[in-house]
């Protein structure tokens, strides 16, 4: 990761100036003292509220225990989890729905983001306070806006099939865009779209930021066009920008839950029944505890194995 | 990073690309933030003129939203009302002209106070515990250092509900269900995680002669903790908090599954206002106003670090 490469220089930082640590050390407590003084806390709570449920989570995802009737005994079944969630047809479409609902989420933020940061970057008047104005969505709570959407895309009386249906002559009670089983996938990724374009816009104007302009005075010397400039010059040098802006936003956007619970919950059908909201389902409503904690070690072996190969991709770009 | 410093391409567009890029990003800001205004003007619509057909743009204002978000209303015949000495105040007019008596209070106020305790609670925790060990992740030679590191960050990527399930019973069995420590501490172990990574690249930046000067001064290692290095990175600490306040204050997963009553906070509340027949528009819109107008600020008095935030300290500018 990006992090990491600071990360070895400060560690070797303090390996030149170990005589003069030496005699400081005499006073007060040892550094290694504060040192780890100053860290446990932290990886004590992480491990408390973080590992250690983990731990319990793998341990239960071979039971058939159920945290509703716990006081039946808990009996082991290997495999037997695992295997059911792999061959269930509706956890194959669950994540199929959510690798839609991932891909053109972020598809969107990345065209609109992008585009907007170009254009941002052009540095018209004004600019600083509109890109404020747009960054305002990203930080709101996702679940308390998408209580709100539900009543903006009602189908007779909300505000947008009103305006579609204005722009487009279609009577705006004729459609529902949480209701149609065709619609509803592509309603959770317009509203994730709407909330998280600024933040792919935000890295995105970091990086043209960080392009030097001897390149493009360079590259104007060269004669080479707008157009060539964009792909040779302005692409590449954002692109590690883009891609942790992708990284992050894939990990946040397979991990949804809030949103489109209070959205769709799911419907109509299982249309837009993301990985999240089956796991809900199957934890706190069907209490099948031992299963649901299969497929949340399974969903999670998955974000974390796709996350390392993507940070190797994104150190190989930055190499370059 | 003001923006107006930063944008430097010395190929400066022409006045008439800047100009097409004004008007195609103030347009997509109007856009992006109309439903939002919407949420705004909803809070002072009527129920009726909050679902009306087509909707209503122009619309006498009304205070109805708010009072029927802080009170609980039943309704009564006339023939009662016509019993109860008049209504003296303003709000139980309203009310009366509805044809229903305020019953007592609702239950935002002590939502509201839970968001708030949880809120800031695990904020301080997490900024306090983030910052000693950013501190030490920064100035000593930790064994295994990225390890940890990466540990600390990878504990954000588990999916909220995955986690849940776990915690669930451990809180259970530990009689923290519904109850604001236990929301405290897990958003602290949430936040944590960004708070050591956000401080850390703050620390880093701080040069280290400052405390090498004070531990000849004869500073021990914390004196030199205190004096020399917080001060200057109070901003960065402020801006971490900021953070943090902003991730409890939204979460929801954690809350709807962990807290039903004495604990809830507003997210998981304020989709169950409703009125008769129905979610109470107006209401869930105060509701909804009065949620996010602090957030709305805490983002205007972010927007320098910002971009820190949101990448966990891997882009700086």
């Amino acid at each position: 990761m990006a992090m990491q490469n600071q990360v070895e220089t400060l560690a070797d930082r303090p390996a030149a100036r170990v005589a003069e640590r030496l005699a400081l050390r005499a006073r007060g407590l040892s550094d290694r003292t504060v040192a780890w003084l100053f860290i446990a806390p932290t990886i004590l709570l992480l491990l408390a509220i973080n590992i250690f449920p983990l731990i319990w989570a793998i341990r239960l995802s071979f039971t058939n225990y159920k945290s509703n009737l716990g006081h039946l005994p808990i009996r082991f079944v290997g495999l037997a989890n695992y295997l059911d969630i792999l061959s269930d047809e509706d956890v194959w479409h669950g994540l199929q729905v959510t690798a839609h609902f991932v891909i053109f989420a972020i598809a969107f933020q990345v065209l609109i983001g992008f585009g907007l940061a170009l254009l941002i970057n052009r540095g018209f008047r004004g600019h600083g306070f509109w890109t404020t104005v747009i960054l305002v969505p990203m930080m709101l709570s996702p679940v308390v806006v998408g209580n709100f959407w539900t009543l903006l895309l009602q189908p007779q009386i909300g505000p947008f099939n009103y305006v579609v249906g204005f722009l487009t002559g279609v009577p705006s009670a004729s459609f529902s865009t949480i209701g149609d089983v065709s619609l509803a996938p592509w309603t959770i990724v317009m509203v994730d779209t709407w909330m998280w374009t600024p933040y792919v816009m935000l890295i995105c104007l970091a990086g043209l930021r960080s392009i030097p302009d001897y390149i493009y005075e360079a590259a104007e010397i060269d004669r080479a066009s707008p157009w060539r400039q964009f792909w040779s010059i302005t692409l590449p040098m954002v692109m590690p920008f883009l891609m942790l802006a992708v990284l992050f936003r894939a990990i946040e956007a397979f991990k949804m839950f809030d949103l489109v619970n209070l959205l769709t919950s799911g419907g109509p059908g299982s249309t837009t029944e993301l990985a999240s909201i089956t796991l809900k389902r199957e934890a706190f409503e069907k209490w099948r505890t031992g299963y649901s904690s299969a497929f949340a070690i399974i969903l999670f072996v998955t974000v974390f194995g796709a996350a390392n190969i993507y940070v190797k991709a994104l150190n190989r770009v930055k190499r370059r | 990073m003001t923006a107006a410093t930063a944008a430097h391409s010395v190929v400066d567009s022409s006045p008439r690309a800047k100009t097409v890029a004004g008007v195609l990003v103030v347009l997509y800001a109007l856009i992006s933030i109309a439903p939002l205004l919407w949420i705004g003007a909803t809070a002072f619509k009527s129920p009726e003129d909050a679902i009306a057909y087509p909707p209503k743009v122009l619309f006498q204002p009304t205070l109805e939203g708010y009072v029927n978000l802080f009170t609980v209303r039943t309704r009564q015949t006339p023939e009662f009302v016509a019993t109860l000495p008049p209504a003296t105040t303003w709000y139980d007019k309203l009310v009366r002209s509805r044809g229903m008596v305020i019953a007592g209070p609702s239950k935002v106020v002590p939502r509201f106070i839970n968001s708030i305790v949880i809120a800031f609670g695990s904020t301080f925790l997490a900024v306090l515990l983030g910052t000693l060990a950013a501190y030490g992740f920064s100035r000593f030679k930790v064994p295994l250092a990225d390890d940890l590191l990466f540990f600390i960050l990878s504990t954000r990527m588990m999916p909220p509900i995955a986690v849940a399930i776990p915690i669930y019973l451990m809180y259970r069995q530990l009689g923290l269900t519904d109850t604001r420590i236990g929301l405290i501490l897990l958003y602290t172990a949430v936040n944590v995680s960004l708070a050591v990574w956000l401080l850390k690249g703050f620390i880093d930046e701080i040069p280290r002669e400052y405390e090498e000067a004070a531990l000849v001064d004869g500073y021990t290692r914390l004196q030199a903790f205190r004096k020399a290095v917080l001060p200057q990175a109070a901003t960065g600490i402020a801006a971490t908090a900021i953070f943090s306040l902003i991730f409890s204050w939204n979460e929801y997963a954690f809350a709807l599954l962990l807290t039903s009553g004495d604990a809830q906070t507003m997210p998981p509340f304020i989709p169950f206002i409703i009125g008769e027949g129905g979610q109470d528009w107006p209401a869930v819109a105060a509701a909804t106003t009065l949620f996010l107008t602090p957030i709305v600020i805490f983002t205007v008095i972010l927007r320098k670090h910002l971009l820190r935030g949101i990448t966990f300290g891997a882009v700086r500018k």
